[in-house]
């Protein structure tokens, strides 16, 4: 950590100073939250009917369902994500010029455009045929998904594989392998290790993504959160519990990406596997526009 | 938001008061489920199968919403599904609801995915091109709403220059204010996001149709009015395959039982009436092509 | 008839909104997050905490649902922003560009801060990028630590965070287009109106609104790399 670093351990006067750094900190915030918490009161917001609403069975059932779809739409999309990604890498570091470059073009075009507009596209051309409206919104939200995110993970790939140490790709060949041996059998799977992190952590941004599935009426959590908001006549608190649910999903993912990001680095016994993670790490900072 | 939802909560008291008091429910409309004599074509293959597909909205309320956790949607669109289905002898437990969203009712009518539209389906020429309309069975149009102490200043579409106007994304409602009468528009997702801002002053009017903006306005009426005349016609109508054989003559037909019996009055006060507006009057149906 | 002729002064306005929401968003994400990134490598405990905790908090929360509760929040703290510089400037027809009325501000402020925590994650990064020896050999002739991040650290990490931060900058380009949702008229509103009227030019609509959000990623890019020469050379 360089928070180690760029200051000296505390003496006593520095300590009694941070002290009273903290205590007016804590102070300025709580006043504020009071603040806030005077101005929704007399704003209304606290009426214990409200929570009598939100909290009624049938509501929670139904944002308990919208929360079962959202997980549903970021399976498929993380799942088709992850196979797509890897088509474009592997497209895109071919040998042929004829391969490469189209690929190219088709990674750098879905980064560059808004989710949004990819979901709408779909939403679009799917029309006129009679699609079943949840089928057609489902669609539209993880087709939009898998391209913006697929065309994100193959550059996330790319680092992977070219932050593996060349020694290994220089034995590989020395050894008489071909190129597609090479990938396959020394090059992927190490990538794959040192990329696992990145790739859970960028489920986060699909699980935060799939809420644009209100757009197309499919029946996520945010959309669920914005009928029942119609419903029990308020428009705060449904979207915060909303806001909770997200953070509590997100984090129990984000602990999956800590844990498999430790057990990578853990197993790494050689002294250039660390080095290679993080190289990997500040690639994929580079690639990774995506994780906002 | 406070004062709409207390009587939100009045309302519902006040009618469960009002069922124990009768004994006999009156929020929900009574449909009798008799196949009605004389079918022919399509409304006798579908009084055999005895099941039906209706497409619907599912939010907008008053009209066709599902509340969270249901799964049937509950409005005047649905009642007046039910009252059809009744005519064909097919009871509540046999209808499917189909979420329909603007673009997809015309597809979902010409490849069979539901045998009938009832989705605030406004009949226009355009659309009898592709398929058929019977009806209508309610005319509204668009309108405003405003806080009570703008009615003055903001009396009617012609005002709305530079105002900001606020309707759901994508909405012809908001297109028509921008186009015609130089609003500002304001996109949000549902009406009831609207009507908040337009109660915190971030909006100054919220438009759609009469129906649903005179239920917002009888919730809260020291605050919210409706104003102006309807500057749109918009009649609902039910929709159904194209040269489906008998089908437009049964939909007449059952209308105008409904209007002159009653449950077309029943349905809308259980529903859109149920903020306070007044039943119209039962609007002429269109012949038959 | 021709979907662009006929709407291109439609169309350049909702872009000059959605380049002005991506400028006042980026100014405040920046500042936010360089502030937010000295809090969390201060030698405070409570403020790495905080800063910490607000970054968690932000990256876990999805940007529509952030945008949707600054849009009904805020005006329950009696927060009503807005600007009409149609006024100052004297214009008569009352220029959308000129008019940053409430939705517009609230939708950038939360579309700042919501990228300011991703800022504050690149720079602290950044910042750890920075070799050991650098900080040390500036604490060893003395500097306090404001002095070592102010003349000694950032002037470094400021080099290596360009790429990421310009990253984040894209990321949030294309962000700004959630706008939609909460009364904003930015270029995806107007997509999604002119997708609705012709439905069976989806496509094409779609390209031209593609190119246009290229064009302002391409920019960003460029002045990025330029960036990154000027300072590599520095």
């Amino acid at each position: 950590m360089a928070a180690n670093v760029l200051f000296d351990a505390p003496g006593p006067n520095t300590r009694r100073r941070h002290l009273v750094y903290s205590v007016v900190f804590v102070v300025v915030i709580l006043s504020a939250l009071t603040w806030v918490g005077f101005k929704l009161k007399s704003a209304g917001q606290f009426e214990p009917r409200i929570f009598e609403d939100l909290f009624a069975s049938n509501i929670l059932k139904a944002l308990f369902d919208g929360m079962l779809n959202t997980l549903k739409a970021a399976a498929l999309a993380i799942v088709l994500s992850v196979v797509l990604g890897f088509l474009l890498a592997v497209g895109r570091l071919s040998d042929h010029r004829l391969v490469a470059v189209p690929c190219r073009w088709v990674i750098e075009f879905f980064r560059a455009v808004p989710l949004l507009l990819l979901i709408i596209l779909i939403f679009g051309l799917l029309g006129g045929r009679g699609m079943e409206t949840s089928t057609r919104g489902l669609i539209s939200l993880v087709g939009g998904l898998m391209l913006y995110n697929g065309a994100v993970l193959a550059e996330v790939f790319r680092a992977g594989i070219g932050a593996v140490p060349k020694g290994q790709s220089e034995a590989a060949y020395a050894i008489g392998m071909r190129k597609t041996q090479v990938m396959n059998i020394v090059l992927v799977p190490q990538a794959v290790r040192i990329m696992l992190p990145t790739i859970i952590s960028q489920c986060v941004v699909v699980l935060k993504d799939t809420s644009l599935g209100f757009i197309v009426a499919y029946g996520e959590l945010l959309r669920e959160t914005r009928l029942v908001a119609q419903f029990v006549n308020n428009n705060l608190w449904p979207y915060l519990l909303a806001a909770l649910m997200y953070i509590v999903l997100n984090s129990i993912v984000s602990a999956v990406a800590t844990y498999a990001q430790k057990r990578s680095a853990g197993r790494g016994s050689k002294s250039d596997t660390p080095a290679a993670v993080e190289g990997a790490g500040m690639e994929t900072g580079r690639a990774g526009a995506a994780a906002v | 938001m406070r004062i709409q939802r207390t009587a939100t909560v009045l309302a519902a008291l006040g009618l469960a008061v009002s069922l124990a008091a009768c004994g006999s429910s009156s929020d929900e409309t009574k449909v009798e489920v008799k196949k009605a004599s004389g079918l022919t074509g399509v409304p006798q293959q579908i009084a055999d199968k005895g099941k039906i597909k209706i497409g619907v909205k599912f939010d907008q309320p008053g009209i066709s919403a599902k509340e969270p956790g249901s799964d049937a949607p509950v409005g005047f669109d649905d009642d007046m599904g039910k009252i059809i289905a009744g005519q064909l002898g097919i009871g509540e437990s046999d209808i499917e609801w189909i979420e329909t969203v603007s673009d997809n009712r015309e597809s979902f009518l010409k490849d069979g995915t539901v045998d009938l539209v009832i989705a605030s389906y406004s009949i226009t020429d355009d659309r009898r091109k592709v398929v058929g309309q019977a009806g209508p069975y309610y005319v509204t149009g668009q309108q405003l709403l405003v806080r009570a102490a703008d009615a003055e200043k903001i009396a009617g579409p012609d005002d709305l220059k530079n105002v900001k106007v606020c309707s759901v994304e994508g909405s012809t409602s908001l297109q028509r204010v921008e186009e015609e009468y130089g609003a500002k528009p304001v996109p949000f997702s549902t009406y009831s996001e609207c009507v908040d801002q337009l109660e915190n002053k971030t909006v100054d009017a919220v438009t759609t149709d009469g129906a649903i903006l005179l239920g917002y306005a009888a919730k809260n009426p020291d605050e919210l009015k409706v104003v102006g005349d309807a500057f749109s016609e918009e009649r609902y109508g039910i929709g159904y395959k194209q040269g489906a054989a008998g089908m437009c003559d049964f939909l007449n037909k059952t209308l105008q039982a409904s209007f002159d019996d009653g449950k077309w009055a029943e349905a809308f006060k259980n529903t859109l009436g149920k903020s306070g507006v007044d039943t119209p009057e039962a609007p002429t149906l269109d012949a038959c092509p | 008839m021709n979907v662009f002729s006929d709407n291109w002064r439609a169309i350049l306005t909702a872009f000059g909104i959605t380049v002005e929401m991506t400028l006042i968003a980026g100014v405040i994400a920046l500042v936010v997050g360089f502030l937010l990134a000295a809090l969390r490598v201060s030698p405070i405990p409570l403020a790495r905490g905080a800063a910490a905790s607000y970054v968690r908090l932000i990256r876990n929360t999805p940007l529509l649902l952030i945008m949707l509760i600054f849009a009904f929040g805020l005006p329950e703290l009696d927060f009503r922003p807005r600007f009409n510089l149609n006024k100052v400037f004297g214009v008569q027809d009352q220029s959308p560009l000129l008019n940053f009325d409430i939705f517009f501000l609230f939708a950038t402020i939360a579309l700042g801060m919501y990228t300011a925590a991703f800022v504050c994650e690149a720079v602290r990064s950044g910042v750890n990028s920075i070799s050991i020896g650098q900080a040390e050999a500036a604490r060893s002739i003395g500097m306090t630590f404001s002095q070592t991040v102010r003349e000694v650290i950032l002037p470094q990490a400021f080099r290596a965070v360009i790429p990421p931060l310009a990253s984040i900058m894209i990321a949030m380009t294309k962000n700004s287009s959630l706008a939609a949702g909460v009364g904003v008229t930015e270029a995806a509103f107007l997509m999604r109106k002119l997708t609705n009227d012709n439905g069976d030019k989806v496509f094409l609509i779609f390209m031209g609104f593609a190119i246009g959000y290229i064009v302002l990623v391409a920019i960003i890019s460029a002045t990025a790399s330029f960036l990154e020469r000027k300072v590599g050379t520095a």
